[in-house]
């Protein structure tokens, strides 16, 4: 009781004091952008938790008849076939010579448009490069890949340079993918070293520092989670690319061993089975969940390690 | 602060010069034991003070800040044995010189020379280019977009806008302290590391030249047991201390100073208006500043600007005014805008 007294006595005075003071109208309008927005946050983490569940479903279908290990190292993908296989390691090596043929590309170039946007280009000429860079990154797939296809491998591989290549190759596709994501990994790098305050390049320059060294040892570092963010990007789209490579990587599942090879990927095996008659709820269904799964996996987990990379490296302004 | 002495008589004078002074010692008050006495005293206000018109203000002032060991630095600084000479010397040299941003012309029309190894200050009124002016210095305008500077800078007699020379080189010999200190997101260590690294300098040992650069900066003490740490976690005044000693680490001859103090509280700027006369045993040091008892405290000589509106377009652009040493500034400037500015009656 006297508890209650003491805590409800002297301080109710001047809170009652308070409220009739500070009663104001309830901010309607607030009220609802809050309840919109928080819809679109609870939206987007059911959305990502059903897609999860969609692949997980069938997936444990598939593994309920096909053990973990002798899908994650089998090395013989042949899901089609009588005396059906479902070593994913072909997919995966195709993937891997896909993925990292277009980050040479793209991470030296991407990189290389950022620096030279934010550092170096007059504020006129960014102007109307960056807009030109974000509308290469809207091109379809399809046209890279069919770009790919008849253009890189067929016209310059096979009729110019005379490789020793067959209709496809992981080259080609790597290549164009790697054309595609420039524009993504430059775009959002350069929009990270451009908020890069400017009162640390003049400090850096008013040391004797020239635009490179200013670029790489301050404005790099300070803006790395940016670009860290851009290429991890750039890595998920690559391995999550599905068109070009399905025209122009190849569909034979089998391990790939040079650059010059075909080879199916992830995506590509995805793709092609997709577009087949497989019975919903049969096995040779179910594997393309399970397919789906794994690459879910490999981009979670790249994504975990930039973050390490993040913090371990970043030198936050 | 908490002694009565050190303000009570100034504060009973109703001259601005006595204020200034006042200002000087109280804040200097607060900051005592962070400055050794200076054993050149009061001796030094001689050479100063060549004028005979020494007035009785300042010399009131002096005796008060005469009670104050620390203050004797600020007014006097200077040793006998190192007289301040009747003209600077002119390791820069600025003549006729027009600084444009696009087709405004910010600067108009300055001559004006930096003496080896003085402190000079730039006064004037908000946008009259004082900052313009200081960054035409080491070629710093050369990163801001649509600026141009017309006329001649010289440094030790180079132009320095030459086409021949390498405006990095410019500012390896004349580094740059800005208004709100800017350390680069890195450790401490790095921080003062990061000049010698990219300039290429011969170093021994490189700890020991951050050893050294943090210890001139008066900052060693406080950040020795944490070289690692981010700079980041500095207090703003260690912070641009820290920024001085980076500037110090290249061993440049001018240091370059743009308002270093306005971001800071009263106690770090003595301790880097303290620093600032060490500093100037070695460098040569031009600061920009609107206090007006700061430059009175550090400047040997001092600049005052004005901005005027231009005959042709109407736009004001900045004007040297008036350039001397600073007690002939203070005590008895030439031209009138001077003294208003000075008094605080104008800007
Ligand atoms: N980057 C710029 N582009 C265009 N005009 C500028 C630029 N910087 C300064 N100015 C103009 O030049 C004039 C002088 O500016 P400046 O910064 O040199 O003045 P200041 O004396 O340093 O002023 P303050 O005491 O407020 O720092 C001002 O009219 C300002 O608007
Ligand atoms: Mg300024």
């Amino acid at each position: 009781m006297t508890l209650v007294k003491e805590s409800g006595g002297p301080a109710s005075a001047p809170g009652r004091q308070a409220q009739t003071q500070f009663k104001g109208r309830k901010r309607y309008g607030e009220l609802i952008i809050i309840t919109v927005l928080r819809s679109a946050a609870i939206l987007t983490v059911l959305t990502t938790i059903g897609i999860v569940l969609a692949l997980l479903i069938p997936a444990l279908g598939f593994f309920q008849q096909v053990p973990v290990t002798d899908f994650l190292f089998g090395d013989r993908w042949a899901p089609r076939f009588a005396d059906a296989s479902f070593g994913v390691i072909p997919l995966i090596t195709a993937t891997i010579w896909t993925t990292c043929i277009a980050l040479l590309v793209a991470i030296p170039i991407g990189l290389g448009a950022a620096v030279l946007l934010s550092e170096y280009a007059k504020p006129g000429l960014r102007k109307v490069l960056k807009p030109i860079l974000e509308i290469l990154a809207g091109v379809p797939t399809v046209v890279y890949g069919y770009f790919a296809l008849t253009f890189v491998q067929g016209t310059i591989f096979r009729d110019w340079l005379k490789l020793e290549t067959g209709a496809f190759s992981v080259l080609a596709a790597g290549l164009v993918m790697g054309v595609m994501i420039v524009p993504t990994i430059a775009s959002i790098s350069e929009d990270a070293m451009n908020a890069v305050p400017q009162s640390l390049r003049q400090g850096s320059a008013a040391l004797g520092a020239n635009r490179m060294q200013t670029s790489i040892r301050v404005v790099f570092p300070a803006a790395l989670s940016g670009i860290v963010a851009a290429v991890v990007l750039g890595v998920s789209r690559a391995i999550g690319e599905t068109m070009i490579v399905a025209l122009a990587a190849g569909n034979q599942a089998r391990i790939v061993g040079g650059p010059l090879e075909e080879g199916q990927t992830m995506t590509g095996f995805i793709a092609n089975a997709a577009l087949g008659d497989s019975r919903v709820g049969s096995l040779e269904y179910d594997t393309l969940f399970a397919v789906g799964l794994l690459l879910f996996f490999v981009t979670l987990l790249i994504n975990f390690i930039s973050i390490q990379f993040v913090r371990r490296f970043r030198e936050e302004y | 602060m908490t002694d009565p002495t050190t303000t009570t008589p100034a504060t009973t004078q109703g001259s601005s010069h006595a204020a200034a002074a006042s200002a000087g010692a109280t804040s200097t008050g607060t900051g005592t034991g962070a400055t050794p006495a200076s054993e050149s005293g009061i001796d030094g206000m001689g050479p100063n003070n060549t004028s005979p018109t020494a007035d009785s203000n300042l010399t009131d002032g002096a005796d008060i800040l005469h009670q104050q060991p620390g203050m004797t630095v600020h007014l006097t600084g200077r040793a006998a044995s190192e007289a301040l000479p009747e003209k600077p010397n002119g390791i820069i040299r600025c003549e006729d010189v027009n600084v444009y941003y696009g087709n405004f012309r910010a600067v108009t029309g300055v001559n004006l020379d930096f003496g080896f190894n003085e402190i000079t200050a730039l006064i004037g009124p908000s946008g009259c280019g004082k900052s313009t002016l200081l960054r035409s210095l080491n070629r710093m305008n050369d990163l801001v977009e649509g600026a141009r500077v017309e006329g001649k800078v010289t440094f030790q007699g180079a132009d320095m806008y030459a086409p021949e020379v390498d405006a990095i080189e410019v500012r390896r010999r004349i580094g740059m302290v800005f208004q709100k200190p800017n350390p680069f997101p890195k450790s401490i260590y790095d921080n003062i590391a990061y000049g010698p690294r990219v300039t290429g300098m011969k170093v021994s040992s490189m700890d020991d030249l951050v050893e050294e650069a943090l210890t001139k900066a008066a900052l060693w003490t406080e950040v020795k047991d944490k070289l690692k740490q981010s700079a980041f976690g500095l207090s703003g005044g260690q912070q641009q201390r820290l920024c001085i000693a980076r500037t110090i680490a290249v061993k440049p001859d001018v240091i370059l100073m743009d308002e270093p103090c306005s971001a800071l509280d009263p106690i770090a700027t003595v301790r880097i208006e303290d620093l600032m006369h060490d500093l100037r045993k070695e460098y040569t040091i031009v600061i920009v500043t609107h206090n007006m008892q700061q430059a009175a405290r550090v400047a040997d000589r001092t600049a005052f600007f004005t901005a005027l509106a231009d005959e042709g377009t109407g736009d004001r652009t900045g004007v040297l005014v008036e350039y001397a040493k600073t007690s002939k500034i203070f005590e008895s400037p030439d031209d009138q805008r001077t003294e208003d500015y000075i008094s605080g009656r104008f800007g």
